[in-house]
């Protein structure tokens, strides 16, 4: 009875506070800008290096109340102000897929900067708790300081946050300005201002959860920013709008968590229960995070339009068939010859092999609109599938991944894209420590030991060179197949979701049944790529290559950001990431120097998508279009100026049409429309 | 109420929508039969907007019902409601702008014919006399009859506001509805082009089908509709024959109190 006190009362209470101060904190940040914040955690990572650096005896070794007050009131509210001004405000009123993928640019950015000036490899570091060993007893339990001190700054969180926001004038204007901007600024409130205060507030409670939380791990980049997950999850629980219960969610995540400890302390289990049930414990949130977005009430939103700009190149077949036949043939030289030496020659069938898994981020990103950060993890599934029943595996592991696609995106269709995305991190994440991380688990799936994988290639393709040949026609089989679907009814069905979702419900589209089915047909492309991976994976077969973050460079999330900056919109768009994949290490390798700058570029790219959503094949595209202005086929139809005249004047409206055709209004004429995007009430 | 005896086509039954604490339509009932116009007027915040979407079932109403000839829709998803031939446009225009001015009509042809509305007949004669169109003939016929033909490569991003109306009407005649719900479907077009646009809607209402329209042209609601409702804060201030409405004091008042010409948009 005591132990159940203890468990479910005492450590509970006492873990619940970190939890909720860092899920207030994107609470506050969502409200007032409508951003959800995915570099949140790397915030708070990132003061609490700073914190490290600046109480640690191996640093600077000041006092920790100074590392307090300059971490909490001067780092993480400059972090906040900066971040603001260069980067939140240009994305109010941006697509949920920009927002998320600045957000996702900015936490890699961070996380690199963080390696960058603080090196994994220069020793241990860790933060001490506050007061440490200084303990006292309560109710017969000892409890440190520590923790008791974070259930004080929870309660003061709490107190401050609803006096601001209910107590002040800002704090108003802050909850109004959610439902509507116009309206909060018509009322007199600068949102700039109130952006800057959201977002200074926001960062220092990320702040405060990262020093509370460091002690408990090694101080490492990347364990850190995934841990505030859980602010996710937790967040989730009052739908990122709700402190009151956000602060309960925080309390449930707790409980589960403690439920987690009780029964592995408790009970003895053999040791493969007791490892999954490790593995799971330690997927808690991401695990919580999936159930409580599948059991959240559903929102209509989404069929308001998520404001998209990505211009949607129409590829044609012929011109895609020249393109992906000569991919085909250069391939084919460079595995037959030695130009190329044979590590590089991995790296670009790795390239070749994530470069399907981006096809299938344009499919369902760039053409339907809709977020998934579990492409890679997908593709792991397929991976497993191979490694067990050997070349029929592929074609199984495809059928199945693409119904693990539909299966996960299921719950979240009929939300915002964000929850979309939400719901795949999570699933991503779940597989990642529950699956993939599960040893026991792996070598039943993978019964040979490393250098063996050759054997699991179809035996037409059994060698390297020839391998190598059928991934090049793999993706270009797959890019030819898209462009068909782009130019046929699903493309068009894709592209019109994506503009206007109202619009097509009234058309009679299910919104619902195309989104599945896109997901699906996405999540099959995505087995396809892992799939290959893990056949041509011939000398280090890991389940690492599959993970979300922990991967380092080159996993899921970043893989994303390698697809925005190829060029999310079209098939050459992928190739071209494809290829970032293999230079950008490559340029590290060779110029070491420039190692750290590789690692950061795709984060700031993700970044710098807010200023240019189309990608880089797109901006040529665009500069080529623009050298053959005269091309006629190139410029839209328009009518012939004298048909514009109606009884001798022109009308506004066609003076627009006249000014296109004269080439004076530099595509102004799309703008009424776009900002005519919301259909209001 | 002006009741024809048999069952109208739609009806709403005292819809009440509230956002929050305002009430964007309040216990407003209608009635809308086939083959003929029926006008909706009413200043900017009246809730004719939020009506359209009601019906066609992008909003949920707070109370109240929605009948589709003679059973209730209200639980019906708003593809649902379209397949049923409900067919709109926006005032805020929704075209697919990526796509070109064809494939926006293209795509509803395709839908339509997979939704089995094709047992319906198309909005607009198909030349050659063709009993069952494929999608791009008749996609080439509405768009020629609408006077989008030269138009048919352009992306639908690229039109002004008056041609992107027309594109809307296309889109939404190539569901080959049984009501048709025009949200001020006039604005933007000039003279000729609002008489050409008269006709063209007095010869589909003609043809059967059911037109429910809101605009701001008074004038022009008045000259088409065999029934007008006069919407104000959301409740039906006034309905009758256009003559009846015009002459009502109350519609009078409200017309007057309220410049008719100062209408700007809030977001």
């Amino acid at each position: 009875m005591e132990e159940l006190f203890r468990y479910f009362v005492v450590f509970a209470l006492l873990a619940a506070p970190t939890y909720a101060i860092a899920a207030s904190g994107l609470v506050v940040t969502y409200t007032t800008t409508g951003i959800f914040n995915f570099a949140h955690g790397a915030i708070g990572m990132i003061v609490a290096f700073c914190y490290w650096q600046i109480t640690s005896p191996a640093a600077w070794g000041q006092p920790v109340w100074l590392g307090l007050v300059l971490c909490l009131f001067v780092i993480a509210p400059v972090i906040g102000f900066v971040l603001d001004w260069g980067l939140m405000r240009r994305l109010a009123g941006a697509s949920t897929i920009t927002t998320i993928v600045a957000t996702i640019g900015l936490l890699f950015a961070l996380v690199s900067l963080a390696d960058l000036i603080w090196p994994s490899g220069t020793g241990i570091r860790s933060v001490e708790k506050l007061f440490p060993g200084e303990t006292f007893e309560l109710a017969g339990v000892v409890i440190e300081y520590h923790d008791a001190i974070a259930l004080l700054a929870a309660i003061a969180v709490a107190i401050g946050l609803r006096g601001l926001l209910f107590r002040t004038r800002l704090g108003t204007a802050m909850r109004a300005v959610v439902d509507s901007r116009d309206l909060a600024s018509l009322n007199g409130v600068d949102p700039n201002r109130m952006s800057s205060v959201a977002w200074m507030l926001g960062c220092s409670l990320a702040g405060l959860a990262g020093i509370l939380l460091a002690p408990d791990l090694t101080l490492t980049s990347i364990a850190l920013t995934l841990v505030v997950i859980q602010a996710y999850a937790v967040a989730m629980v009052g739908r990122l709008r709700s402190l009151p219960l956000t602060f309960l969610g925080a309390l449930i995540l707790a409980e589960v968590n403690s439920a987690f400890d009780y029964v592995q302390v408790q009970f003895t289990f053999s040791e493969t229960i007791e490892g999954a049930l490790g593995d799971l414990a330690s997927a808690t949130p991401a695990l919580m995070l999936l159930v409580v977005l599948i059991v959240i009430r559903q929102d209509t939103a989404a069929l308001r339009p998520d404001n998209i700009k990505f211009r949607v190149p129409r590829p044609s077949l012929p011109r895609m068939a020249a393109i992906m036949g000569a991919l085909i043939l250069v391939c084919a030289v460079i595995a037959n010859t030695s130009l190329i030496s044979a590590s590089t020659v991995d790296e670009l069938g790795k390239g070749l092999a994530l470069g399907i898994v981006i096809l299938s981020l344009v499919l369902l990103t760039g053409w339907a609109g809709q977020v998934s950060l579990a492409q890679l993890a997908l593709g792991g599934i397929c991976a497993l599938a191979v490694w067990k029943m050997g070349p029929w595996g592929l074609v199984a592991g495809v059928v199945i991944t693409a119904l693990v696609g539909a299966l996960v995106a299921l719950p979240a269709l009929r939300m915002r894209s964000l929850y979309l995305a939400l719901t795949t991190m999570a699933f991503a994440l779940l597989l990642e420590r529950v699956v993939y991380g599960n040893n026991a688990l792996i070598s039943s799936f993978r019964p040979f030991a490393t250098g063996s994988a050759t054997a699991r290639r179809p035996p037409f393709v059994g060698s390297d060179a020839a391998f190598f040949v059928f991934m090049a026609a793999a993706f270009g089989l797959v890019a030819l197949g898209m462009t068909v679907i782009r130019n046929g009814h699903f493309g068009r069905r894709l592209a019109a979701m994506k503009d206007s979702p109202a619009a097509c419900a009234t058309l009679g589209l299910d919104l619902t049944i195309t989104k599945l089915e896109v997901f699906a047909l996405s999540a099959g492309i995505a087995g396809l790529g892992g799939g290959l991976l893990a056949m041509w994976n011939a000398s280090s077969v890991g389940l690492t290559d599959y993970a979300l973050l922990e991967g380092g460079a080159l996993s899921g999330l970043p893989l994303l950001l390698l697809a925005v900056i190829g060029g999310i919109t079209s098939v050459t768009g992928a190739l071209l990431g494809a290829g970032l994949f293999v230079i950008m290490p490559a340029v590290g390798r060779w110029y070491p120097g420039l190692r750290s700058v590789m690692s950061m570029a795709p984060g700031l790219a993700g970044i710098g998508l807010s200023k240019n959503p189309d990608g880089a094949v797109r901006q040529v595209a665009e500069a080529i279009e623009e050298i053959r202005a005269e091309d006629q086929d190139a410029a839209p139809q328009l009518p012939a100026p004298e048909q514009l005249w109606t009884n001798g004047h022109i009308a506004a409206e066609k003076a627009a049409l006249l000014d296109d055709e004269l080439g004076l209004s530099w595509g102004q004429a799309a703008r009424p429309l776009a900002s005519a995007g919301k259909d209001g009430r | 109420m002006a009741s024809t005896g048999d069952v109208p086509l739609l009806e709403l039954r005292e819809v009440t929508v509230r956002f929050g604490g305002n009430v964007a339509v309040d216990s407003a009932s209608m009635s809308i039969p086939a083959g003929r116009i029926t006008g909706v007027i009413g200043p900017n915040g009246a809730g004719k907007t939020t009506m359209f979407n009601v019906i066609t079932g992008l909003e949920k109403p707070t109370s109240g019902h929605v009948l589709w000839a003679g059973k209730d829709v209200g639980r019906r998803s708003a593809h649902h409601r379209a397949r049923m031939g409900m067919g709109r446009t926006f005032q805020r225009l929704e075209l697919f702008g990526s796509l070109s001015v064809a494939e926006n009509v293209l795509l509803a042809c395709e839908l339509a014919r997979r939704q089995g509305a094709d047992s319906r007949p198309p909005a607009v004669t198909v030349p050659g006399g063709d009993e069952r169109p494929t999608a791009a003939k008749e996609t080439a016929a509405l768009l020629e009859h609408l006077g989008l033909g030269d138009l048919a490569g352009t992306r639908a991003e690229e039109l002004p506001t008056g041609l992107a109306r027309l594109v809307e009407l296309a889109r939404a005649l190539a569901t080959r509805p049984r009501l048709l719900l025009l949200d001020e479907p006039a604005s933007g077009l000039d003279e000729t082009e609002t008489e050409r646009f008269a006709a063209l809607l007095e010869d589909l209402a003609s043809s059967g089908l059911g037109i429910l329209l809101v605009e701001h042209d008074v004038p022009l609601v008045m000259r088409l509709a065999s029934d007008v409702y006069v919407l104000d804060l959301g409740a039906v201030l006034a309905h009758g024959t256009p003559d009846e409405v015009q002459s009502d004091p109350k519609v009078i008042e409200a017309y007057l109190g309220a410049e008719p010409g100062a209408e700007e948009e809030m977001a």
